[in-house]
């Protein structure tokens, strides 16, 4: 039985990860043939870092990513906090409210944004209204959920009374806010920012609807590529972005058991508190 | 005694319709220690609240120095809170808790280590500045939550239920502690505690509550000598309650016998309830009591024994240091400053009637202590 297990692990991590090295090996061969590696070489990259059209797209990309995560975290902090202070009817509403974007469709959040900046260009009297900020928006749109659901957690764990105590001591709301409660959240909002990182840098469904010609996307341009017989270096950046995002994700990891080794010296009171949210 | 400090005139508190406090009217000299008593969901907690700022009153007035308060937000006022579970910041040290309010107050950092300094030194902390205080034991926290918000050198100390969270032993540490420490600075402490026992250590002025209502007022000795009624009588320490009679000034009737008591000025043949403390009673052979009866039970406590004894059906507890075997027929005497008379309340007919005592239900309520802990830990939230 534990031999069936193990097997079983296996292969479905072969399954999940044999795309990826096939890929990766790819990007090593010196042939366009998927199928025969030929010989060893690095060329792959030296092209794509040569390349003068790929390059500024992934800054773009980067751009992008960055002030999207950026603003979603600002944003989705400020909301859970919000949300955190709300009654419990209101807040299981706007809990539902928030979530629903994390299970639409992407394509249907993609169209329907598209309408959105497509009426608004239409009344400012813009004929190109897509671009930069149409991208923007929309990424912080879908990255906010993210966010807010890594935020919660964390100030539902705080001690209720930590900012009442910051006020106490002669804090004003703002700066109990700043000292106290936000480097108790910070493993959270961490998370959330890497995570709407990682989830703007690789976007290409809801990219594809609201990019304008002004800026353009990795994602979206890869799309277009992939239209005509795909080069090899092509590859070499599939492979980069999958070790990027990679790190990413290893770092999240990282941090998250860091806290959770931090929580694990729960004092008795913690232990109360719990039972007494278990029961209210 | 010291000047007026804090009043709260005719304060009520209402969440969602439900009145917590009503019509509190409390007046907190200077440099008292002064107990809010009560059991959970009594109000004190919320009365804390609204002298810290968290809270403001659905009407009436806080007024602090003559100063009407109400609207001035927590970080304006003079005083200082030591939480229920510390509320410490978990992500400073000990010094850097200690010294918080300090540099809110943007104090100059050679005077700000002074004060700190002495902090850690009249809690006994010197040598934990360092320490993450999510190391720190239950007492320490403790500690550090007090030199916390006296390092500000408040007017006033709010304390909401500070030992709730320690063992029995640190817990009576604790509070000669805090008694010394109010004492050497001679500030105001505002208690909160659902201990009885506390509360009468430790004050100077005992406000019992129940049902966000005021009970009494006094000292920790008129509190238990003079209850202002049943609820009081038996929320402080134990009491027999009887229904009485009074027969004139100094005489009151029950149990169809005329005693001699201490207390005057009712109605004639005014209904009162009579408290006899435990502990006051004087154990005698039958035929010299002033009342016989039958001992029904008796339990071991260490000081002394508990004894249950059926007055015509009606059961009393007697604490002697005697023992009485179970059948036994005594009698018992009164005297008359044992005898206290209450006037009849809400609280009437409630309290102090001791037929449902039993061993069986002491054994029970042992094996449950565990849980009942975690659930009194989890009522008391208010």
């Amino acid at each position: 039985m534990r031999a069936f297990t193990r097997a079983f692990t296996v292969l479905i991590l072969i399954f999940l990860y044999i795309p990826m090295i096939i890929l990766g090996i790819a990007s090593l061969s010196s042939g366009t043939d998927v199928a025969v590696f030929k010989e060893f070489t690095l060329n792959n990259y030296g092209e794509l870092f040569r390349d003068a059209v790929l390059l500024p797209l992934l800054l773009n990309s980067v751009i992008l990513a960055v002030s999207s995560s950026l603003l979603a975290t600002v944003i989705g902090t400020a909301a859970a906090v919000g949300i955190h202070r709300m009654s419990g009817r209101l807040r299981s509403i706007t809990m539902t409210l928030t979530n629903i974007p994390l299970t639409n469709p992407e394509i249907v959040t993609g169209v329907s944004l598209a309408l959105l900046f497509a009426f608004v260009g239409r009344a400012m009297k813009t004929n190109n209204v897509m671009g930069f900020l149409t991208l923007l928006i929309a990424h912080i749109t879908f990255n906010l959920p993210y966010v807010i659901l890594s935020v919660l957690p964390k100030l539902r764990q705080m001690d209720i009374h930590l900012s009442e105590a910051a006020m106490d001591l002669g804090c004003t709301p703002i700066q109990a806010f700043f000292k106290v409660v936000m480097p108790e959240i910070m493993p959270g909002i961490i998370s959330g920012a890497l995570m709407s990182f990682t989830m703007s840098l690789d976007d290409f469904v809801i990219s594809y609807f609201v990019y304008g010609a002004k800026y353009i996307t990795l994602p979206v341009e890869i799309y277009n590529y992939t239209k005509r017989p795909l080069q090899p270096k092509i590859y070499a950046l599939f492979t980069l972005l999958f070790i990027v995002i990679l790190l990413v994700m290893i770092l999240m990891n990282i941090l998250q058991a860091r806290d959770i080794k931090n929580r694990r010296r729960i004092r008795p009171p913690d232990i109360i508190s719990k039972l007494r949210r278990a029961g209210s | 005694m010291s000047k007026e400090l804090i009043r709260l005139e005719d304060c009520s508190m209402a969440f969602d319709g439900e009145l917590v406090l009503d019509s509190i009217d409390l007046c907190i000299k200077d440099s008292e220690f002064l107990t809010l008593l009560g059991p959970s969901g009594c109000g004190k907690t919320t009365t804390l609240r609204i002298i810290g700022g968290f809270q403001k009153p659905s009407s009436g007035t806080v007024l602090f120095d003559g100063v009407r308060i109400n609207d001035v937000p927590p970080y304006k006022r003079q005083v200082n809170t030591v939480f229920q579970r510390y509320a410490l910041f978990p992500h400073l040290d000990v010094y850097d808790n200690i010294a918080f309010g300090l540099r809110i107050a943007k104090l100059p950092e050679p005077e700000l280590s002074m004060r700190v300094g002495e902090m850690l030194e009249m809690t006994g902390l010197k040598g934990f500045e360092e320490r993450k205080v999510d190391s720190l034991s239950g007492g320490q926290m403790q500690r550090v939550a007090i030199a916390r918000a006296l390092v500000n050198r408040p007017k006033v100390l709010l304390l909401d239920e500070p030992l709730g969270a320690l063992d029995l032993r640190l817990r009576k540490d604790m509070q000669n502690e805090l008694k010394r420490i109010q004492q050497q600075l001679g500030i105001t402490f505002i208690y909160v505690t659902h201990d009885q026992e506390e509360a009468l250590t430790m004050s100077d002025t005992v406000v019992v509550m129940d049902k966000g209502k005021i009970q009494q007022i006094g000292t920790p000795e008129d509190v238990y000598n003079e209850p202002e009624n049943a609820f009081v009588a038996d929320f402080i320490g134990e009491s027999n309650i009887i229904d009485g009679i009074m027969a004139a000034d100094y005489q009151v009737e029950f149990f169809g016998k005329k005693f001699v008591c201490e207390d005057k000025g009712f109605g004639p043949r005014e209904p009162v309830d009579v408290v006899i403390r435990p502990e006051d009673i004087d154990i005698v052979p039958a035929d010299a009591g002033h009342l016989c009866g039958t001992v029904t039970n008796i339990t071991f406590k260490g000081v002394h024994y508990d004894i249950i004894v059926d007055f015509k059906g009606f059961k009393w507890l007697i604490q002697s240091t005697d023992y009485q075997p179970i059948g036994e027929y005594i009698g018992i005497r009164l005297n008359p400053n044992d005898i206290h008379i209450m006037k009849k309340s809400v609280y009437s007919g409630m309290f102090g009637d001791y037929s449902s005592y039993s061993a069986e239900y002491d054994e029970i309520s042992d094996s449950d202590i565990e849980y009942e802990d975690i659930e009194e830990e989890t009522l008391y939230e208010e």
